[in-house]
């Protein structure tokens, strides 16, 4: 018998309930964990080696690395002592909850505080929730400021947004106060941490935050 | 390459319906796209057209696709108008208080499917 059924359902709904699921499990785990976006080369892994030396003691961070190949980064992590993994999506361009939930069984029970390290691309990651509790994305000087205009999903989606590579700022121009109003014209409710993570500036505010969060996610 | 993934999520999605429904064929399906929903249609056929063969339960079934124009509401002057031409600004009275009301869909509408009667 041939029939027609009616759906109404959203693309993404079978990796939406995956997602709400894994959120709940890594809750109940005492996990937190944040999916980190950004393009190629912002300095991801540069912001989060610094924040992983500078939270030592006060919280056990794990990485995991997602990319198309390599384990260049995932390496960089390790060498600091912190739990790292590396995923591999086999060419795809984003990381999905059923991604997400194989690499994390690959990472130990030691971290409390997991960053996923999303692939780097502005587009597809913003579309796919992976299940993680806050989202953030980073931004780095170099790439200009009219990237809120470029891609304004991402910055709908996040909760922070990082600006890296501050201290070479008189080396372009970019202009930080015109990125906070087309970022605030986005959202009401994203925070924006401008900061190098090579000379330490404006490090303390994401940091403070990163654990205010960790507390709020905990009590939640 | 974007749309790769997004049909293998449709066709996850496609799977879970099929269990639920108790579908042994899906016959076609229709999607509603939004106008600003990112997708580009051409590659997303081309897509579904590779991987539609290697998948029992879509083999051979076409893709239809229904547009949906981007409307943007404006919370100050309480009036709609067309996303693309004038993106998160009111044309109206010049206000950013404004959300997208509709455009972003990308959902499965409709299923022709070959059902199980013994069920």
């Amino acid at each position: 018998m041939i029939k027609v059924i009616e759906l109404k359902r959203t693309v993404t709904d079978s990796n939406d309930r995956d997602a709400e699921r894994l959120r709940r499990e890594l809750k109940d785990r005492g996990i937190f964990l944040l999916n980190l976006m950004s393009a190629p080369g912002s300095g991801k892994t540069t912001l989060l080696s610094r924040t992983i030396t500078d939270l030592a003691g006060k919280a056990r961070i794990g990485v995991m690395e997602a990319d198309i190949a390599s384990d260049v980064d995932a390496l960089r992590i390790n060498a600091l002592g912190a739990e790292s993994i590396q995923v591999h999506t086999d060419g795809m361009c984003h990381m999905d909850a059923g991604m997400t939930r194989s690499g994390l069984e690959g990472l130990g029970s030691d971290s409390e505080i997991v960053f996923l390290e999303n692939i780097g691309n502005l587009i597809c990651p913003a579309e796919f929730d992976t299940g993680a509790h806050r989202n953030v994305m980073i931004l780095s000087l170099p790439e200009g400021d009219d990237k809120p205009l470029k891609y304004p999903l991402m910055f709908q989606k996040c909760d922070a947004l990082i600006i890296t590579k501050m201290d070479a700022a008189s080396y372009f121009n970019f202009d930080l106060q015109a990125v906070k109003e087309r970022v605030r014209a986005l959202s009401n409710t994203i925070r924006i941490f401008p900061l190098s993570a090579k000379s330490g500036e404006g490090m303390a505010e994401w940091e403070s935050w990163l654990l205010t969060e960790w507390e709020n996610h905990k009590n939640a | 390459m974007h749309e790769l993934g997004i049909v293998k999520h449709v066709i996850k999605t496609l799977h879970d319906v099929a269990l639920e429904n108790n579908v042994r064929r899906i016959g076609s399906v229709t999607l509603e796209v939004g106008e600003v929903s990112g997708v580009v249609l051409d590659q997303l056929v081309d897509c579904w057209n590779y991987f539609r063969e290697k998948d029992e339960l879509v083999k051979g079934a076409p893709l239809f696709v229904e547009r949906v124009p981007a409307v943007t509401f404006c919370t100050t002057c309480e009036k709609e108008y067309p996303t693309v031409a004038h993106g998160k600004t009111c044309p109206h009275c010049g206000s950013t208080e404004t959300y997208l009301l509709r455009g972003n869909e990308f959902s499965i509408k409709q299923i022709e499917a070959e059902v199980n009667e013994d069920a």
